[in-house]
């Protein structure tokens, strides 16, 4: 069965923001912040980034305002809705002492119901990648699971494509298949959008309004617009083979060379839709009777990720950035069944030196020819 | 939308697996200058494998994870886990200054556990190094209550210094049976210690067990655990029947901090306790 399809007026898309509000829900969506596009809390449709595009490359970002009035005629913001469904810095518990030792109380909270208001088809991927690591395994991360099953997703099919995106080397864009409440595509005249449904929420919004349904021109008005998008994507990360030709690449010398260049800062950690390492910090007051344990973000670029009795394992930045491609495009399928790489462009755009994962892949491998074919000759 | 597989161990409005709960010191046993022993009161009863481990954490200090090394049911019905400590940073400094009657955090057991039930009759051989000898010891004690269920037996535990050797009081207990072989060796010795000299692969070269039939247990430093595995090949030891517990920096031990990657593997719930086969072409690749 096809999806419900429905074609909203522009102009009526405010009442979409409102109707998701009414329901109780606090809204994410793209708002511009320190020249960056940036997902954040916003109450209307004024708070859209309306016109703006951005321009990515390794290394670069720009803002560029546009002729035309596009509500989503960007690509991925800088930061990532993991950022609200698995926060940054989180209070896990409280330790308190007493005269019958220590105890220890969970904090309560109420947990938001969070709107995401144009999520991209790469970035449903990451966080159905994302619900891997905290939901299908042994344990449940229930933080997580909390704030993700209150989620109401509404995608966003692609319009236009940055210089640094390759999700269709990887089968997860630039149109959402499935993992939405409502999906929507802008159409080229900037008058319409199609709207098609993923779910019962999805649906139960979309009777709140003026839609009528889509006629098969519609389609393929939108499927056009897909097509567009794909012919944009000029960045390839070829996948077949390559868990196995990475675990293969350990002793690669391609690796000192990225060393050469690579910072270890962490930004492509921080910026990456899945990346999920975090570590623990343990704080207390003056009088030490109340001490409270955080989770936050952590990178496998920092040298204390690895410190053990002794000092840390991954002491050098070739040690790191190994660690990080081989998590993401071998290690990550071992672990979790799936690619830790969604192609998403961010860890190439936000790398200071603008390294780039999909460049490195090919250097690996024309190393690792060039001495298989020493080997014959 | 909500994510379409849901899991069947869902701890929605559940305690968070991060939480620990309280434990008490209810003795202390100071092992060696820097290794001491922690008997921990927790209330019940505590069920855990030998080889698995346990995350406790000092009251604003922090959390590492410690193996088990044994445990023993409480005059009040509670369970005394036993964790045997070696100092090498704050957190574990803090531990071993905790005062008895003192409480701590405490929660697992986490990991995997040494293999055993399988290998009824073959020989075993528990090969330790330093503070490795830990996670060994309730595999050792369950080997000793189900003695007559397996072949020969031997525990080969290395030690820097006669000082340094751990469980000394157990060692000797151990060494009064007919039934099981004990063999201690120190990488280096001083006047009064009669014992063996050498690392312990030395032990392990010249141990009278059936290699083709014996399953091998191995804690130790990396490269005590490498060259233990390479004197065990030589040997004819298959690769399937040995077992290494491995280690790396832990935050959570429930498979999210990502901190102890090991290759594909993440040591706090595929390990501690691998297969050899299983990490095999890890333990050589420096800063893994």
């Amino acid at each position: 069965m096809e999806p419900k399809a429905y074609i909203l007026a522009r102009e009526s898309f405010e009442a979409l923001l409102q109707s998701l509000k009414s329901r109780g829900y606090t809204l994410i969506g793209p708002t511009i912040r320190d020249d960056v596009l940036w997902y954040a809390e916003i109450q209307s449709v004024e708070d859209f980034p309306i016109g703006w595009t951005d321009v990515q490359g390794p290394g670069q970002y720009r803002l560029q305002k546009q002729d035309r009035d596009t509500l989503f005629g960007f690509t991925v913001a800088a930061n990532t809705w993991k950022s609200f469904l698995f926060p940054p810095r989180l209070l896990l518990w409280r330790s308190k002492r007493t005269e019958n030792g220590i105890e220890f109380e969970q904090p309560t909270r109420s947990i938001p119901k969070l709107a995401l208001i144009g999520v991209r088809a790469c970035e449903l991927a990451a966080i159905q990648v994302q619900d891997r690591v905290f939901l299908q395994q042994e344990f449940v991360d229930p933080e997580y699971q909390a704030r993700r099953e209150q989620a109401f997703i509404l995608a966003v099919n692609c319009g236009t494509a940055a210089a640094t995106c390759f999700c269709t080397s990887l089968g997860t864009g630039p149109k959402a298949s499935n993992g939405y409440d409502l999906a929507l595509t802008e159409l080229p005249d900037g008058k319409r959008l199609l709207i098609e449904v993923g779910s019962e929420q999805g649906d139960e919004v979309i009777q709140d309004l003026p839609v009528h349904p889509a006629k098969p021109a519609d389609l393929q008005e939108a499927e056009q617009v897909i097509q567009n998008t794909v012919s944009q994507i000029t960045r390839e990360l070829q996948t077949e083979g390559l868990q196995t030709f990475l675990y293969a690449q350990y002793e690669n010398p391609h690796w000192d060379e990225v060393a050469k260049r690579c910072l270890t800062c962490g930004n492509c950690t921080l910026v990456c839709p899945t990346c999920f390492c975090s570590t623990v910090e343990d704080r207390s007051d003056l009088s030490g009777d109340l001490a409270e344990r955080w989770r936050t973000w952590d990178s496998c670029f920092s040298l204390e990720f690895t410190y053990l009795h002794g000092g840390p394992i991954r002491t050098s930045a070739k040690a790191r950035y190994r660690h990080w491609l081989l998590h993401k495009l071998a290690t990550w399928i071992d672990q979790f069944g799936t690619l830790g790489c969604v192609g998403c462009g961010r860890c190439i755009t936000w790398c200071p030196a603008g390294i780039d994962l999909t460049e490195e892949v090919r250097s690996l491998q024309r190393l690792a020819h060039r001495e298989v074919d020493h080997a014959k000759s | 939308m909500a994510p379409a597989q849901r899991p069947d161990n869902t701890l929605s409005g559940g305690p968070s697996p991060w939480l620990p709960q309280k434990g008490t010191v209810v003795s202390r046993q100071r092992q060696t200058h820097d290794v001491i022993t922690l008997g921990l009161e927790v209330p019940g009863t505590f069920s855990y494998h030998p080889g698995q481990f346990n995350m406790l954490y000092v009251h604003g200090v922090g959390e590492v994870p410690i193996s088990i090394s044994g445990h023993r049911t409480a005059e009040n019905g509670h369970t005394v886990v036993f964790h045997t400590i070696k100092v090498v940073g704050n957190v574990t400094q803090a531990l071993a200054r905790l005062k008895k009657g003192e409480s701590l955090g405490i929660r697992g057991p986490y990991g995997s556990a040494w293999p055993i039930e399988t290998f009824a009759g073959n020989d075993l051989v528990l090969i330790a190094g330093g503070i490795g000898l830990a996670p060994l010891r309730p595999l050792f004690l369950h080997v000793l209550e189900h003695r007559e269920a397996f072949g020969n037996v031997f525990l080969l535990y290395g030690a820097r210094t006669p000082a340094d050797i751990v469980f000394r009081r157990d060692l000797e207990q151990w060494r009064k049976r007919f039934d099981i072989n004990i063999e201690v060796t120190v990488d280096h010795a001083w006047a009064g210690w009669y014992g063996n000299v050498g690392v312990v692969t030395k032990l392990v070269a010249r141990a009278p067990f059936d290699p083709v039939h014996a399953v091998c247990y191995i804690c130790g430093p990396e490269i005590m655990m490498w060259f233990t595995v390479q004197t065990l090949r030589e040997r004819g030891v298959p690769d399937t029947n040995v077992f290494l517990s491995m280690e790396r920096n832990m935050k959570c031990a429930i498979g999210f901090c990502g901190h102890c990657q090991y290759g594909p593997e993440f040591i706090c719930k595929d390990g501690p306790v691998f297969p050899l086969p299983k990490i095999w072409k890890y333990l050589r690749i420096r800063e893994l």
